[in-house]
């Protein structure tokens, strides 16, 4: 009879150790779901996956870096599904660190329908990422064109003076996707 | 280690007979042989498929099938060897193992167990059917992205991306399952006397699987998770157009897919010292060094995921970081290696199959090991990624440190396990014919990686031919020397030569203390270590 309870009581405290293991699983179904955040926030406090600010920067007021070049380079991909031409009407400018700089992006529709696109844009080294401001972008919101539609868009920019100083050419990229498909 | 002798009393239970006993069952040797069976009849389903995928590969140009199908059978093969056949092979292991080695009557939650193996045909079943599937025109097939399921690739997929979700999601319940029984086991149920530093190192080796099983499935599971969501349901977790990150995908899968290389060795270094010390007759030499090197490995195992994609555009301290944590798992992996080496060094050895096995495993595991190292270069990697070289190296790891650990195990315990010995000259054959087609199978495939041969690619360049070929045709006597092992198995657990007790000559533990094979019910009574 000892016997049996002895049994009961280990099987008792098999089951209450297996729940508490039970906390151990949701504490890592946890981690998980929240490695979503902390890899944005992550990326945003330090720039490592190239992405900017999608917001407009506040005007800068403080003075011009007029002791260093750097060069910013433009690039442009359209993604699968989205046939539009779109190209940086310049490869590249010269900036001083500090000083609004505003250049061209052109896109076009090349099909019959109206098309909504979005802009997603890339920073390279990521140690610039956090350093180029935005004043105005087409990245902030979708664009649509119409069939066949032409666009010119500006971008207007400047990079911030406490950029490291041994960064001397920083390249934007933007990728344009499908902005419905993506939605849907 | 002492212990006292122990009654058993056997055969009082009724339980269901025939097909039901099994459906059933919460019986750890019932559940360890099904767990068993399973591993090995998956081991022959992807075995199969690879060596479709070899055959094509066998000549320059497309030969046999189409680019899309040839995909399928990559990812799938993989799957199928890591989920369905190495990890129900250690499970099979531990249902079978652990109690007779803790001197426990049973598992810890034997309905949980029950659960867990019914859960995996139902998963295999789900990763499969889309090839069936597509023949009677529904869907294009099983999932074609590799076993990585990638964004933005996955997310484009067809059906078989949804049904490998759901068996991953199964299989991953299944794992989780299994890990909670094994640390109550261990927690709860060793014989009276055995301390947590007394306990054989094959219980170590799970429970640090264990628990890097509940650390990470989780996440794994998030992962595809949030892959359907995003397939189905409209989120951007992985979508760039929507505010999302592909590369977050690649974090979140390596974070489980770097411990889950460990999840599968764990066990096999666990019993491997094992069955060296038994074939040399001395005792393991570095129990504690052992004991401590498995933990430093499986903690640092969590935090190097990212040298699985070095190649992606990280910053350079991020690089720096990876490369050196990783390189820091071969101090503790040394010393394991020292203490095997240790343990048969002028140790009275003799060569039976799990010896053969054992000695193999060592050498060729090395050689997974060493590779590694090359791969953990940052900068040597730039050239490897996602070349043959890779290719080769996992499998150094995976099959020889893996799958031949596996029949180590497999040869060492069977006789206790059916009351029979197996042939000796069928296991030698075995042994012979595996460890060279192996080599002749995967040391081109470093040369090829080498040269430049992208993996996961069906067709190749013209220089590539020869190595192809001479790969292609050890691959085939690699899968053929197999069916020997089957029939070896096979013919052991119907008769033959009776088994004794202890086996082997030197064989030490509590499961040797037991009858050949052991009875239904064992340590109902359990023993005390002194």
């Amino acid at each position: 009879m000892g016997m049996m309870n002895a049994n009961e009581e280990r099987q008792k405290a098999n089951r209450r150790l297996g729940l508490k293991m039970l906390w151990l699983v949701a504490a890592s179904a946890l981690f998980a779901v929240s490695l979503v955040p902390l890899y944005d926030v992550f990326c945003t406090v330090t720039g490592l996956n190239g992405k900017t600010e999608n917001s407009a920067a506040q005007e800068f007021q403080s003075a011009v870096d007029e002791q260093r070049w750097v060069k910013v380079e433009f690039t442009s991909n359209v993604m699968p599904g989205l046939s539009w031409n779109f190209h940086p009407k310049q490869n590249s400018v010269m900036v001083r660190p500090g000083q609004i700089e505003t250049v061209l992006f052109e896109a076009k529709n090349m099909t019959n329908e109206v098309v909504a696109g979005q802009a997603v844009p890339s920073v390279s080294p990521s140690s610039a990422t956090t350093h180029v401001k935005k004043i105005e972008c087409f990245c902030f919101v979708r664009q649509e064109l119409q069939p066949g539609e032409s666009k010119v868009m500006p971008l207007r920019f400047y990079v911030s003076p406490d950029l490291p100083q041994k960064v001397e050419v920083v390249t934007l990229s933007y990728a344009f996707f499908n902005a419905v498909k993506a939605v849907n | 280690m002492s212990y006292s002798a122990t009654a058993h009393h056997d055969e009082h239970h009724d339980h269901p007979t025939g097909i039901m006993r099994w459906f059933t069952t919460t019986n750890h040797k019932d559940i360890g042989t099904m767990y068993l069976i399973f591993s090995l009849i998956m081991f022959m389903v992807g075995g199969f498929m690879i060596l479709a995928v070899r055959a094509e590969l066998f000549q320059p140009g497309m030969q046999l099938m189409q680019p899309e199908f040839y995909n399928q059978l990559i990812g799938v093969h993989a799957l199928i060897m890591i989920f369905a056949a190495l990890m129900p092979a250690a499970t099979g292991f531990a249902n079978w193992m652990l109690p007779l080695q803790l001197g426990a009557p049973d598992m810890a939650l034997p309905r949980l167990n029950n659960w867990g193996f019914w859960l995996l045909p139902p998963a295999a079943i789900l990763l499969t059917l889309p090839f069936a599937l597509a023949l009677i025109g529904i869907g294009d097939g099983a999932i074609a992205t590799g076993w990585t399921f990638y964004a933005p690739l996955s997310t484009q997929g067809g059906i078989g991306v949804d049904f490998a979700i759901f068996a991953v999601h199964i299989l991953g319940i299944s794992s989780v399952m299994g890990s909670i029984n094994v640390i109550v086991t261990i927690f709860n149920m060793r014989a009276p006397g055995m301390t947590l530093m007394k306990m054989p190192i094959f219980a170590w080796g799970w429970l640090i699987t264990a628990f890097l099983l509940i650390a990470t499935i989780p996440v794994l599971a998030g992962a595809v998770t949030m892959l359907l969501t995003d397939r189905h349901f409209g989120t951007h977790f992985f979508s760039a157009a929507g505010g999302g990150d592909p590369i977050l995908f690649q974090h979140l899968f390596w974070f489980f897919g770097h411990p889950e290389v460990y999840i599968v060795l764990l066990p096999v270094w666990g019993f491997m010292p094992q069955i060296l010390q038994t074939f040399s007759r001395k005792p393991m030499y570095g129990y504690k060094a052992q004991v401590y090197s498995l933990w430093a490995i499986g903690v640092l195992s969590l935090v190097v995921w990212a040298h699985h994609f070095f190649t992606v555009g990280m910053p350079i301290p991020a690089l720096v970081y990876f490369m050196f944590s990783t390189m820091a798992i071969s101090l503790p992996l040394a010393v394991l290696f020292f203490c095997w080496i240790a343990t048969i060094w002028r140790g009275s050895m003799t060569f039976e199959t799990p010896m053969l096995f054992a000695i193999g495993w060592i050498i060729l595991f090395g050689i997974g090991g060493l590779t590694g190292l090359v791969l953990a270069d940052v900068a040597a990697d730039a050239q490897y990624h996602h070349t043959y070289f890779v290719v080769a190296h996992f499998h150094y790891t995976l099959f020889a440190g893996g799958i031949m650990g596996i029949m180590a195990g497999v040869y060492y315990w069977l006789p206790k396990m059916t009351g029979h010995m197996y042939s000796e000259t069928l296991g030698k054959w075995h042994f012979w014919l595996t460890a060279i087609s192996f080599n002749l199978t995967f040391i081109p495939q470093f040369f090829l990686g080498l040269a430049g041969m992208p993996r996961r690619i069906p067709d190749y360049a013209l220089q590539f031919a020869d190595f192809n070929a001479v790969s292609t045709v050890a691959a085939f006597v690699l899968g053929l020397a197999q069916l020997i092992f089957i029939y070896n198995v096979v013919q052991c657990a119907r008769g033959g030569k009776k088994a004794t007790d202890r086996v082997w000559e030197g064989a030490e533990g509590l499961e040797w203390t037991l009858p050949s094979p052991p009875p239904y019910h064992s340590f109902t009574v359990q023993p005390v270590i002194k």
